[in-house]
């Protein structure tokens, strides 16, 4: 049976894990490589590594990092951050990436995806999308949550899907750095509407909280990023506690 | 004569196979020259990617002949391993013909919530006789694939989406795994180490 994925995520910047609360306040976690690879080694079923830096030597920082972490991890990852074009993806996927994370630039452009999509194959599209509710529903934000948009989460998830998208990553604004658990109503919504999988990101405390965004809010994968920086979750306990509560875990 | 080829051709993720191979201390050739392929101890066919593009490029480069003949250890991964079936429903594409099975989509009409691509990490029950290492039955490892080939005479593993369908195949020769080893952890390494045993 296919598992439930456990996604530690990698906020990276000029080469150093930072983990943002509410998405300001950036405190530091580590070398990526090495936080990487013990993360694979404790068990984790995927990375997701994003480049927060903006200038121009913290983007050949970060693609120095992405052939790192190809060279020393042997799971799948995933790299976001300020990618635009498809010479971005080509790039990232030629240093070792295995999979990609639009957001931006994708519902600015939404072409992106379908281009993407074509020239790789979907399985290495992942939308991530950042929406907050607002006003009865889920509107979706740029820019880390700066600019709000037009566009609301399961409409634009379903458009994305659509022109080739081949995950969505939703994270919830107003659960992200709350530690209060994940937005598992819009997660339910998500999984009823799309075909492809979901990643459930933003607001993660503690492991129920992760059995519930699978068991309520359906999700096909599970990401948070300070409960594992900070030791506050033990990957190889986690992942035998949701086993213990019949969810399909890899178990090594 | 090289030890260990990587074919290179449009279909991805080279560079993860060969560090993969370096972490298990191979360092491995990189080429897409036919007869460097023909010459090699064994040879790793890799591949993400969309069949038709994918078997278009092998026949331009002669690579489709090259790799039919080879008699050393071949393994192909992913789309390595459709194209070395006889038929994908992938742009309706002829393939190579080693394995004599058609690569078919996954339907999921029965089972909506088998998403496609099936995306992540399932298990793998060994058939008597696999080239894949007994410590590796009932182990999970990383899948990312919406086209499949059937169970048949040449199936060395067996998972479970959908469907019973082939994890991996053997004939001769020809090793091929739907699976990615060079993503799966510890249990592809060591698929990986065995097969660069034989």
């Amino acid at each position: 049976m296919l598992a439930k994925r456990i996604i530690p995520c990698l906020d990276v910047k000029d080469g150093m894990t930072v983990k943002g609360v509410n998405f300001v306040n950036l405190r530091s976690a580590g070398d990526p490589v090495e936080l990487g690879r013990k993360y694979s080694n404790e068990g984790a079923d995927e990375l997701v590594f994003l480049d927060i830096t903006a200038s121009v030597e913290g983007r050949k920082t970060f693609i120095d990092m992405v052939r790192r972490v190809a060279r020393a991890v042997s799971i799948p990852f995933t790299v976001g951050g300020g990618i635009s074009s498809v010479a971005d993806v080509d790039t990232l996927l030629g240093n070792g990436a295995d999979k990609v994370s639009v957001n931006s630039a994708a519902i600015k452009r939404p072409e992106l995806i379908g281009e993407i999509a074509h020239r790789f194959g979907s399985q290495v599209c992942v939308v991530a999308i950042d929406a907050r509710f607002t006003d009865g529903q889920w509107v979706c934000y740029l820019k880390g949550g700066r600019e709000k948009t037009s566009r609301t989460l399961v409409e634009w998830a379903h458009e994305a899907q659509e022109r080739g998208a081949g995950e969505i990553l939703f994270t919830s604004m107003d659960h992200d750095g709350t530690r209060n658990g994940y937005a598992c109503d819009a997660l339910a919504e998500l999984h009823e509407r799309l075909q492809i999988p979901v990643i459930a990101s933003g607001g993660c405390g503690c492991a129920d909280h992760i059995a519930d965004a699978f068991i309520h809010g359906h999700a096909d994968a599970a990401l948070a990023a300070s409960v594992f920086h900070f030791g506050e979750i033990h990957i190889p306990t986690l992942k035998q506690y949701l086993a213990a509560r019949s969810l399909p875990m890899r178990l090594q | 004569m090289d030890e260990t080829v990587v074919i290179k051709y449009n279909a991805g993720n080279v560079f993860s196979v060969v560090c993969a191979l370096q972490r298990i201390g191979v360092e491995a050739t990189v080429t897409d020259d036919p007869a460097t392929i023909s010459h090699a101890r064994r040879v790793i066919f890799p591949g993400v990617g969309e069949a038709s593009s994918a078997m278009e490029y092998l026949r331009r480069h002669r690579l489709d002949d090259t790799i039919r003949q080879l008699r050393c250890p071949v393994l192909g991964i992913c789309i390595g391993m459709q194209l070395m079936c006889s038929h994908s429903q992938e742009g309706d594409t002829d393939c190579l013909g080693i394995f004599n099975v058609p690569v078919l989509r996954f339907d999921n009409s029965s089972n909506p919530s088998c998403k496609i691509p099936q995306m992540g990490w399932n298990t793998i029950s060994l058939q008597p006789g696999s080239f894949i290492p007994q410590e590796c039955d009932k182990q999970y490892v990383y899948y990312v694939h919406s086209y499949y080939a059937p169970l048949c005479d040449n199936t060395a593993a067996v998972t479970h989406y959908t469907l019973p369908y082939s994890a991996a195949l053997q004939k001769d020769n020809f090793h091929a795994t739907q699976f990615h080893p060079e993503k799966s952890g510890s249990v592809g390494e060591t698929i990986l180490k065995n097969f660069l045993k034989l």
